[in-house]
């Protein structure tokens, strides 16, 4: 009889849980004459949901994009930090790195506008997600035979633990393109865990969402951090879900870091009062 | 046949199955995207496990464990362990809130609570307070529950483990214990529906279960090689009774949908070969063809339409035991290939021989929806307190009406009063605790009241309705109000309804979503939430051909005069409606009292204050204006541009 507990991690970090796993320092960005990000500088720790809050334009986007390697900042350095199987500490550097290389350090990230192959089946979208851990050779994978289906169907395994994760089931052969906007969302996540993620960057997961699909979607979110071990760091518009989620927030505003804390001490600062939650908030 | 049902025990049979087919698949759940098949003998190796560690944990002999969770193998495995070691098993409804568990915990008195998850788990801590008597709450479903370090708690696994290592002293204890047990023994503990007031613990012995899947399968035979799938609650006695009792005693094989959003796909994978289901999943499915056939283009709305009448006709005559006759039978043929099958195919009927309706009246029309189709479809009648079947129609003598007759070697007389009485060896044993109610449901000459009124019409058993809910009309006709709601509840736009009254008759009526929604769709209609597109009135238009149509059917003094749609569904979380989805009248007639007077005044409109209860505990008021329609005088629109929605009516 097969147990009910998961057999697979999701969390491939190895860093110790309260320690710094992405440090940005002085990282600034240019597009000409635009200013987008101006020498900030905050850490992720191990085991947090870290968010990056700040009004339209802020830079916050601009910032994930940055540690994923879609953008290269003109000054600072991302680095991300890393232990090996013996324990051996390794630092990268992301500004240096190019995208699929940071991927398979392990940071996996989500998009604001939904970026999945529309016209595939859920399965075959999740099963793009463990690409990177796919080591077959072209002609064994051509023939379907030996190793390469057996990888195949352990990485399926990983696959299906992830659907039952995030209860999605019901749509495991559906096209992705005709799901739900909320169920799509969903699915963008799933395919950033199916990497298995250090650190994972999730890009307003609950934008356009109503409110029971964003309490689904924070349910979620929680128990991918909570249980399963995986660091996020997430942009989010909706102030009650940041607060609740979040066990450090950081405020952008034109580019500029101007507040970095628990959520609680982010809500006292004046400053974060005065530019994002509005003066009366 | 042999007549073992009786003289026997189900950890026995499980036994037997175990010995005869070891590696015959017993149990299969969807898991992971695929079936995983459980065989017979690891079924009753885990059975054996579990009762070692429901024995460790001092459960004896005469207890009761309860089972709150859906259907899953380890439902089935916790039952059948509490029942090797001569203890009973209580089901609690997976969506049970806390005043409804602590009751059924407090009467069953349970020391023990298997519990499927991190949501059961919780709303056991919750309620930990008023449950000193439970020792041991132990979980399946681990996930979630990781961090919760709580001696109270402990995993499955863990007591399988814990099981095994008590067994370890104890050789041959385990075969003692079954052989031990008691045909007379109490195996199943069910709650009664409770239309009235919190359920009552109907307790019932492996005898009584057994000796009615005996007859219940001399009249259908089921077999090995049957499969079922299930899927509705098991602390439900229906469940119980195909499930466990016929499914121990035939040793067919049982599916576990993945979850609760892939149930249909699912079942139409196994492509059951019986079935039992509450009318509203068979009203479901009608609806959900009506829909989906008047969405189709013209070509398949006709051919569709031409089957069905020839499925009709040939129903008709099936049903009386008449054969089709050879140019009805080559277009029967044609029909069923066509267009009846492929529906059969998509509700996932395609496979099945036989299955039942039972619980609630099912209206004769859904039921001859389901005939013309080609589904063999039954009504059975009886109550938790004879395991759940009494009287069912025979295969080939279906009249839509009735409820069949009683099954072998069971009694049935009707009282002077009307009430229906059943004698057999099914008849449960009494309420665990409640002597006077036991005594006022089974007399001393083993004679079952089942408080329902009805009559005999050549030997078919006709139920007209809870004898307390049989109405009068002016002109003196006795009729149930359940007859007049089956007949509003057969358009595909209404989800309930409840009539009121004696001298004008009103119904309160609430829309299905799913079904509406699609209309407002089709029409191009916005609309926000449930209550929104209640109100709307486009909508009540639309409910209102429905009642008029619904009252062409029904005989002139018992027509519905006044109706309202209602701003909310009925919902069992404010007991409106049981967990099985019957309605409970007396809460409605008290919470809308407001409502049922307008509606008896005739009032044009008419206002309440609604106290809503959200998930945390806080309530809120709101003033709401409903709007009452009225069907005196109301002629449908001649030429509307509506599509005329398709849904079987002759």
């Amino acid at each position: 009889m097969l147990s009910r507990a998961y057999r697979f991690e999701l969390n491939s970090s190895r860093v110790p849980v309260g320690e710094p796993l992405l440090e940005i320092t002085g990282v600034s960005l240019r597009f000409g004459g635009i200013r987008a990000l101006a020498d900030v500088s905050f850490t992720v720790r191990q085991g947090d949901v870290h968010s990056v809050i700040g009004p339209n334009g802020a830079g916050k986007s601009s910032l994930l994009n940055c540690a994923s390697g879609l953008y290269k900042p003109q000054d600072g350095h991302i680095t991300l930090h890393t232990r090996t199987e013996d324990g051996v500490a390794k630092t990268h550097d992301l500004v240096a790195l190019p995208p699929h290389r940071i991927a398979r350090q392990g940071v996996a990230r989500s998009f604001q506008n939904i970026e999945l192959f529309g016209h595939l089946s859920l399965l075959d979208n999740l099963m793009l997600g463990r690409h990177i851990h796919m080591k077959h050779r072209l002609l064994p994978s051509l023939a379907w035979f030996g190793p390469a289906r057996n990888q195949e169907f352990r990485h399926r395994e990983f696959v299906e633990e992830v659907i039952d994760l995030l209860q999605l089931q019901a749509y495991r052969h559906s096209h992705v393109g005709a799901l739900a906007y909320g169920i799509q969302k969903r699915v963008e996540l799933g395919r950033a865990l199916c990497i298995e993620p250090g650190l994972l960057l999730l890009d307003e997961p609950m934008a356009g969402m109503n409110a029971e699909e964003k309490e689904d979607m924070a349910r979620y979110i929680l128990d991918v951090n909570e249980l399963r071990g995986v660091t996020v760091m997430l942009i989010e518009h909706d102030m009650g879900v940041v607060m609740d989620i979040s066990d450090r927030v950081s405020v952008l505003d034109f580019g500029k870091l101007i507040g970095d804390g628990t959520a609680a001490e982010v809500r006292a600062d004046p400053a974060v009062v005065e530019a994002y939650l509005g003066a009366d908030a | 046949m042999s007549a073992q049902g009786s003289v026997t025990t189900m950890p026995r049979l499980l036994a037997e199955r175990a010995a005869e087919r070891p590696q015959g698949v017993a149990l299969q759940e969807k898991l992971y995207g695929i079936w995983q098949p459980i065989t017979w003998e690891e079924y009753a190796e885990r059975v054996r496990d579990i009762a070692h560690g429901l024995a460790s944990l001092g459960v004896r002999r005469g207890e009761i464990v309860a089972v709150i969770g859906d259907n899953r193998p380890e439902w089935l495995i916790s039952e059948l362990a509490a029942q090797s070691l001569g203890a009973a098993v209580v089901g609690i409804y997976p969506t049970s809130l806390d005043e409804e568990i602590v009751h059924i915990l407090e009467q069953s008195r349970a020391r023990v609570v298997i519990a499927e998850d991190q949501e059961q788990v919780d709303k056991l801590l919750k309620v930990r307070p008023l449950l000193p008597q439970v020792e041991q709450v132990a979980y399946y479903d681990p996930h979630g529950l990781e961090e919760y370090a709580d001696e109270w708690l402990a995993d499955f696994e863990d007591l399988a483990a814990r099981g095994r290592d008590w067994a370890v002293d104890r050789p041959g204890w385990f075969e003692q214990e079954v052989s031990l047990g008691q045909p007379d023994d109490i195996a199943v503990v069910c709650t009664t529906s409770g239309t009235t007031s919190l359920p009552k613990l109907g307790q019932l012995t492996h005898h009584n279960l057994l000796s009615m899947a005996e007859h219940l399968t001399s009249v259908d035979p089921l077999g090995p090689k049957d499969r079922f799938v299930s899927f509705l609650p098991l602390a439900w006695i229906g469940e119980q009774m195909m499930a466990v009792a016929c499914g121990l005693l035939r040793g067919f094989t049982l599916s576990f949908p993945e979850d609760a959003a892939t149930q249909r796909s699912d079942m139409r994978e196994i492509g059951p070969n019986v079935m039992f289901s509450p009318p509203r999943i068979w009203e479901s499915m009608l609806s959900e063809v009506q829909v989906r056939i008047d969405e189709a283009g013209w070509l398949k709305r006709r051919v569709f339409g031409l089957a069905y009448s020839v499925g009709d006709k040939v129903a008709s005559r099936r049903v009386s035991g008449r054969g089709a006759g050879l140019l009805l039978g080559i277009l029967a043929l044609l029909a069923d290939w066509t267009a009846l099958r492929p529906v059969r195919d998509q509700l996932g009927l395609a496979r099945v021989r036989r299955c039942y309706t039972g619980g609630a009246p099912l209206g004769p029309d859904v039921f001859r929806f389901f005939h013309a189709i080609g589904v063999n479809l039954k009504q059975i009648y009886g109550q938790t307190e004879i395991c759940g079947i009494a009287v069912l129609h025979h295969s080939n003598d279906v009249r839509f009406h009735t409820v069949g007759v009683p099954l072998p070697e069971t009694e049935l007389r009707i009282a002077d009063d009307g009430e229906i009485l059943l004698r057999s060896s099914s008849v449960f044993v009494g309420y665990v605790g409640n002597e006077a109610a036991t005594s006022e449901t089974v007399d001393a000459e083993g004679w079952l009241h089942t408080g329902d009124a009805g009559y005999l019409e050549d030997g078919h058993l006709v139920v007209i309705d809870r004898a307390k809910d049989v109405l009068t009309a002016p002109d003196g006709t006795r009729f149930s109000s359940a007859f007049i709601e089956n007949k509003l509840k057969f358009s595909p736009y209404v989800e309930e309804a409840v009539a009121f009254g004696t001298a004008d008759i009103t119904a309160m009526i609430t829309i299905d979503p799913a079904t509406v929604g699609s209309w407002a769709e089709h029409e191009r209609l916005g609309y926000t939430t449930y209550t929104d597109l209640a109100g709307n009135d486009r909508v009540a238009e639309l409910l209102t051909q429905e009642v008029h149509r619904a009252n062409a059917e029904l005989p002139d003094s018992i027509r519905v005069k006044h109706f309202l749609v209602l701003f909310k569904q009925l919902d069992p979380d404010d007991d409106e409606i049981t967990r099985t989805r019957k309605v409970r009248r007396s809460v409605i007639n008290e919470r809308y009292a407001e409502l049922i007077d307008a509606l008896d005044r005739g009032d044009d409109r008419v206002s309440m204050t609604n106290t809503v209860t959200y998930q945390d505990g806080t309530s809120a008021k709101r003033a709401i204006t409903l709007n009452i329609h009225h069907l005196e005088g109301y002629v449908p629109p001649q030429h509307s541009k509506q599509r005329p929605v398709w849904s079987g009516r002759r």
